[in-house]
């Protein structure tokens, strides 16, 4: 998911000696559902585990603008041109409300910024494919807010205070997305031959990497269910997967758009839609930098950085003056 | 559907295309920075500006359609009409260059709409009144934001103060035919329809001089201004803005989107 | 690292009669920035009429350590609540 390759490893390298009663209160309030906030009590893990997974979200969201952004100035009616754009806004006010959300657990938003900027930090793979045509546009609006709402609507009640009260911000906000992005399939697949062969090949591109963002299968998972007792995670990726695919495949039924796996069947005994293997392999590569865009979409980022450096600076130091000009008044 | 769409200019179809083509020009030129803002809270206000202008774009292009009766709707002229059919003025279509030559592009052309738009409320054309009822609440924010940066650029570091300095340069000659109304448009302004352009030169200036001031920048001296866009006469900038905004329509023609 | 702004907390009065409600946190260099940025940020949807932006710093919190004493001993006070006092049935609603 957007927080995906954390999924598999909650962080437990540092074995502080917590205070075990402490530790004891601590997973009581959890377990009554209460919600821990910035200046309580935490174990060093919770509060790391939760640094990672905010931040990797809040960069997922910025990165996320990069590539439906492309499509902004192409937009091919102006009806769809604001609806895009005020989309792609959002998701960077999504970043900020997580960034801010990260925050309060003490790493300064510079410092997260800085650990996406350098390549220390991950952020969803989704966002390392290229969107190569308008399609692209329906299609990620469709599958990937599709399968990013799957994913947040559970974490609106993860045990931190910040980050719950963030997604349910994000989740309000996110519901027009995905049905705009809906709206523009079913558009091109009632549309012409060229619109409808558009909305199929986005569909062909689209489908597996967005299987991939739920991350990898649960029996790989070297998943411990540490983030799943503090409350953190409350579905398994192959649950939250599953529950993906059977929203799906109606909808690409009515859009008369075929799912590009030939092993995906009904089972009736179970009431789930049955899919093919994924390629885990394209997955990690991704994830470890060789998606088609990583480069790109890391590049883009720094450069926004580098070039607005002088505005920022330009404000503090007024702000400076400002201060000083006050003061000896 | 023709390669280019023929409009039939009557004054006032005329008029509101050079609203609408302004709007819709910087509104485009403000989304190209979505995603590449210097700084994250900027990516929100750019957007937020842009989402006005094509807003304003979308009012003006219907009510064009409507006037000229024959069916064209907003995005026969947006996507249908090349850079001769434009009628927009050349400041808008100017490159974004750095963040000064954005800010200062729109600031000067804000502070410009916003007056003209609090003129345009007094409106005998009732949608156009309407249009400007929203739109001078729109513009008077974008001169306050944009007036602010103004301020901070022109007096932040050396380096800013030098960029906005070089922007304010770029931009002044542009200024001139924001003002300029031909006799198509000078009908209007003679039935209560349009807005008189000429009138609302000084309060323009004593409003950007005060930022300027502030900002410790000087106010350029008016020398040559460049005209020509309000009759199609482009810089070679909007032919390009146009290829990439009409590329869609263009490549799958006579498609709904 | 040079351009660090200072963080803002920011409070939005949704609709008249209601107290403003903290939304969030947000960076910018001076107050004015902060505000516009609070307007763009938290606001896209005509949640706000009125905003305020406070420096972080300038915000001073109970230590979570103190809630027991804080806030503990009010809850056996149940005689500043109407429903400690009985009135009579005939009386009604008061």
């Amino acid at each position: 998911m957007y927080t995906q390759a954390l999924n598999n490893a909650p962080e437990t390298g540092e074995r502080q000696v917590e205070d075990a009663a402490r530790m004891e209160s601590f997973q009581a309030r959890i377990d009554a559902e209460e919600r821990i906030e910035p200046n309580d009590w935490m174990p060093a893990a919770y509060r790391k585990t939760l640094t990672r997974q905010i931040s990797q979200h809040a960069h997922s969201e910025i990165v996320g603008m990069l590539p439906e952004g492309n499509w902004i100035t192409r937009a091919p009616s102006l009806r769809r041109k604001a609806a895009l754009l005020a989309k792609v806004q959002d998701e960077c006010g999504h970043g900020l409300y997580l960034y801010a959300a990260a925050e309060t657990l003490g790493t300064s938003r510079e410092e997260l910024v800085d650990q996406l900027l350098t390549g220390k930090a991950k952020y969803s793979s989704i966002f390392n494919y290229p969107t190569l045509t308008w399609a692209d546009m329906g299609a990620i609006g469709w599958l990937v807010d599709g399968a990013a709402i799957m994913n947040q609507i559970p974490l609106c009640r993860c045990s931190y205070g910040p980050y719950s009260r963030a997604m349910i911000r994000v989740c309000k906000e996110e519901s027009f997305h995905q049905r705009q992005g809906y709206e523009n399939m079913v558009t091109l697949s009632k549309g012409n031959e060229a619109q409808k062969e558009m909305a199929q090949d986005a569909l062909n591109r689209w489908w597996w990497p967005c299987l991939m963002m739920f991350g990898p299968p649960d029996a790989a998972s070297q998943h411990s269910d540490q983030s799943t007792r503090w409350k953190i995670k409350r579905f398994s990726n192959d649950e939250l997967r599953q529950k993906f695919v059977d929203a799906t495949v109606p909808q690409a039924q009515y859009l008369g758009l075929t799912l590009p796996d030939p092993d995906l069947k009904f089972n009736e005994e179970t009431g789930h839609w049955e899919y093919g293997v994924i390629d885990w392999e394209e997955f990690k590569q991704v994830i470890a930098g060789n998606g088609p865009c990583n480069r790109d979409r890391l590049a883009a980022r720094n450069k926004a950085h580098a070039e607005g450096a002088w505005v920022r600076e330009a404000a503090l130091a007024f702000a400076e003056k400002r201060r000083a000009r006050k003061a000896a008044a | 559907m023709a390669k280019t769409l023929r409009v039939n200019e009557t004054p006032l179809v005329l008029y509101c295309l050079r609203r609408a083509d302004d709007a819709l020009i910087l509104g485009h030129r403000l989304s190209e920075w979505c995603g590449h803002a210097p700084m994250m809270e900027e990516d929100m206000a750019l957007a937020n500006m842009a989402l006005d202008l094509i807003g304003q774009a979308r009012s003006l292009y219907t009510y064009a359609g409507q006037v000229e009766g024959e069916g064209h709707t907003e995005d026969d002229f947006a996507y249908w009409r090349d850079e001769r059919g434009y009628r927009n003025a050349l400041l808008v279509e100017q490159e974004n260059d750095d963040f000064a030559r954005t800010i200062m592009r729109q600031f000067l052309y804000a502070s410009f709409a916003d007056l003209y738009w609090q003129a345009m409320v007094k409106s005998k054309d009732e949608t156009l009144a309407a249009v400007a009822a929203k739109s001078e609440k729109e513009m008077a924010y974008h001169v306050r934001h944009t007036a602010e940066w103004v301020i901070r650029l022109g007096d932040g570091t050396d380096e800013s103060h030098e960029r906005i300095a070089k922007a304010l340069e770029y931009c002044w000659p542009f200024t001139g035919e924001l003002f300029e109304a031909d006799e198509s448009e000078k009908g209007l302004v003679a039935e209560g329809i349009a807005a008189d352009l000429s009138s609302l030169r000084d309060q323009w200036r004593t409003n950007v001089k005060a930022v300027l001031d502030e900002a410790t920048l000087t106010m350029p001296q008016d020398g040559w201004m460049q005209k020509g866009g309000r009759s199609g006469r482009h810089s070679e900038y909007l032919g390009h803005l146009l290829t990439e905004l009409q590329h869609v329509q263009h490549t799958v023609p006579g498609a709904v989107w | 690292m040079k351009d660090i702004f200072p963080i803002w907390e920011v409070f939005i009065r949704s609709r008249n009669g209601l107290a403003h409600k903290h939304v969030g946190s947000l960076h910018a260099a001076d107050a004015t920035l902060a505000l516009q940025a609070a307007r763009d940020i938290y606001t896209r949807r005509g949640e706000g009429l009125s905003i305020w932006v406070v420096p972080s710093s300038a915000i001073t919190a109970s230590d979570p350590a103190d809630k027991d004493m804080m806030f503990e001993p009010t809850a056996s006070k149940i005689y500043r609540h109407p429903t400690f006092y009985e009135v009579p049935d005939e009386v009604g609603h008061m």
